[in-house]
């Protein structure tokens, strides 16, 4: 069984001279003259505006929260599903059903809290003036004696990436 | 693997056989690596420029060498020529690292996966899990090249391909759990050998809810390997480049080999779990014929599965963020759920397993397939019967009507 495992290391030092080969290959043959403009940031050819070190969105973090207690639980139930077959064979297959049925049942509980809170809706409307009337959409049905399409400025608008 | 390098030492002892191993283990490893995984990355992308270019009604790259064939070689060339450029504010390191993460997880993947009943470099007992975590070590070298870019197009790919691909695991995970379920093992030779020839022996027909696992297991791997449909983490027509924006020459070059070669990996993973692997009808009692028989049919089924995925990217278009979010956390985790828990309340209910619901199973997919396929043809003939030169005229003159 080592000699199996052994074969990873050697897959990964592979995966590791392969792209050097292929580096030091290039270096023997390609140019190198790098020049102050084309070593700056590619930003579509404006001036760079600054340093892209910056906060971003914090759903991207809700997300990996949510990730990691799915995963621990998908790593949870990796033994069990191999084992599964082999309960069922001795007659006890119900109960272990029962058992997984419990343990996924307390997480589905979780998916479910954060779907209702509304925190799997990657579209959010942020209303900036509480009592700003709801805007309506280029076609959408016509309140009365607004115009049509009229969007209300600032009254909501959709943040998005 | 192990006997056979037993038979070429003999009986070498201590150093000597360590030594003898290590040396067999790097042979067939770069015999995979250089002669398989490499070339496979090449031509697949210009397998995938012809199957556009023939689906667009285009002709693709055709000047290389014989149907253009030799495009992939004429790329790589021009690649490894390219100046690398490293923008001044980029995190250096990082930046130079990233491209060898990326490859890491992508080529270790290659230690299970099977290419015959024989032929396989290891046989781990915990083969798939092993898999999926290699794989998802890419995540790390994306979000790497992403943040070390210090540009904002190469931030927003980097961490929206992160949460795209941590996001897809959980249904991709939850649907090898049918398979598993049904083989009780998680070793990849022992999954296939649970199945058999035929393809109502398969693990995708065995019963609905199979089958459901295998359509999402296909779709979540699809999304982890950020291909179309899924593929906003380099969306050119948001994110110019997305993570790559910055990368040039060789090292872009390492991330698309990495992203191409994953469909096969893709691809084999699939036929492992669901569509019977090697599996073909005991004809002869030879094992080299019996290996070879297995090896064309196992690249056949994968190579198949990379056809529709090349397919798919032709046909689709792309989602977007919020729906690609709704899709893996409101349909298809329950979904994967229901996939999981049908079939194991289905073996506790019936231990023997049903013929019959096999066999309906396997009746509605090939009478599915079967409708499909004559769409397509009324399709073919329509646009083959049309006269493009009369089509053009109508046209006009229905304008100026």
């Amino acid at each position: 069984m080592l000699f199996d495992y052994a074969n990873i290391l050697v897959f990964v030092a592979l995966g590791l001279f392969m792209p050097a080969m292929m580096m030091g290959l290039g270096a023997l043959l390609r140019p190198h003259n790098p020049e102050k403009r084309k070593l700056t940031t590619y930003e579509c050819g404006e001036e760079v505006s600054g340093n892209s070190w910056i906060n971003f969105n914090i759903r991207f973090y809700l997300v990996a929260l949510i990730f990691i207690v799915f995963d621990v639980e998908v790593a949870f139930i990796y033994p069990v599903v191999t084992v599964f077959g082999d309960w069922v064979a001795d007659g006890r297959g119900l109960f272990a059903l029962v058992e997984i049925l419990i343990f996924v049942g307390i997480l589905l509980a979780g998916l479910v809290y954060v779907w209702t809170k509304g925190d799997l809706v990657w579209l959010k409307s942020v209303v900036t003036q509480g009592d700003e009337p709801e805007p309506t959409l280029p076609g959408g049905p016509l309140p009365g004696g607004t115009l049509p399409g009229r969007v209300v400025p600032g009254g909501s608008r959709h943040v998005a990436d | 693997m192990q006997a056979f390098l037993d038979t070429l030492l003999g009986d070498a002892v201590g150093l000597e056989r360590q030594l003898g191993y290590l040396a067999g283990m790097v042979v067939f490893g770069a015999v995979v690596v250089f002669g398989f995984v490499l070339p496979f990355a090449g031509i697949v992308t210009w397998a995938e420029r012809r199957i556009w270019a023939r689906i667009q009604s285009r002709v693709g790259p055709n000047r290389v060498g014989p149907f253009g064939f030799l495009q992939w070689l004429a790329d790589g060339v021009k690649n490894i020529l390219k100046e690398d450029i490293i923008p001044t504010v980029a995190d250096r390191p990082l930046f130079r690292f990233a491209p060898y993460v990326v490859m890491v997880g992508f080529i270790a993947a290659f230690v299970c996966i099977p290419f015959s009943g024989d032929l396989i470099i290891a046989d781990l007992n915990i083969g798939i899990l092993y898999v999926t975590a290699v794989t998802s070590v890419v995540v790390v070298g994306i979000l790497m090249a992403g943040w070390s870019s210090n540009n904002r197009w190469s931030l927003l790919g980097g961490i929206r391909a992160a949460t795209q691909i941590i996001s897809y695991e959980i249904p991709a995970s939850l649907a090898i759990f049918p398979a598993v379920l049904l083989s009780g093992t998680l070793s990849m030779q022992g999954i296939i050998g649970e199945q058999g020839a035929a393809p109502w022996q398969w693990h995708m027909f065995h019963s609905p809810f199979t089958l459901l696992g295998f359509g999402l297991f296909f779709t979540a791997a699809l999304a982890e390997g950020n291909r179309t449909p899924f593929d906003l983490p380099e969306a050119e027509s948001e994110l110019v480049a997305g993570f790559a924006t910055e990368y040039s020459g060789m090292r872009s070059t390492l991330f698309f080999m990495a992203e191409w070669g994953n469909l096969y990996v893709i691809g084999a993973l699939v036929t492992t779990l669901y569509l019977g692997g090697w599996q073909v009808p005991q004809f002869t009692y030879n094992p080299v014929l019996m290996n070879l028989a297995q090896m064309g049919v196992f690249l056949g089924k994968s190579l198949a599965c990379v056809f529709f995925m090349i397919w798919l990217r032709a046909t689709l278009p792309r989602v977007r963020v919020d729906q690609l979010m709704a899709l893996c956390w409101k349909y298809m985790v329950p979904l994967a759920m229901l996939s999981v828990f049908g079939t194991a309340t289905l073996m506790v209910a019936l231990p023997n397993g049903s013929h019959t619901l096999r066999m309906a199973t396997f009746a509605v997919v090939v009478g599915v397939v079967i409708r499909f396929a004559f769409k397509v043809r009324f399709h073919l003939k329509r646009s083959r019967a049309l006269d493009y030169s009369s089509l053009s005229t109508g046209a006009s003159q229905g304008l100026s009507s």
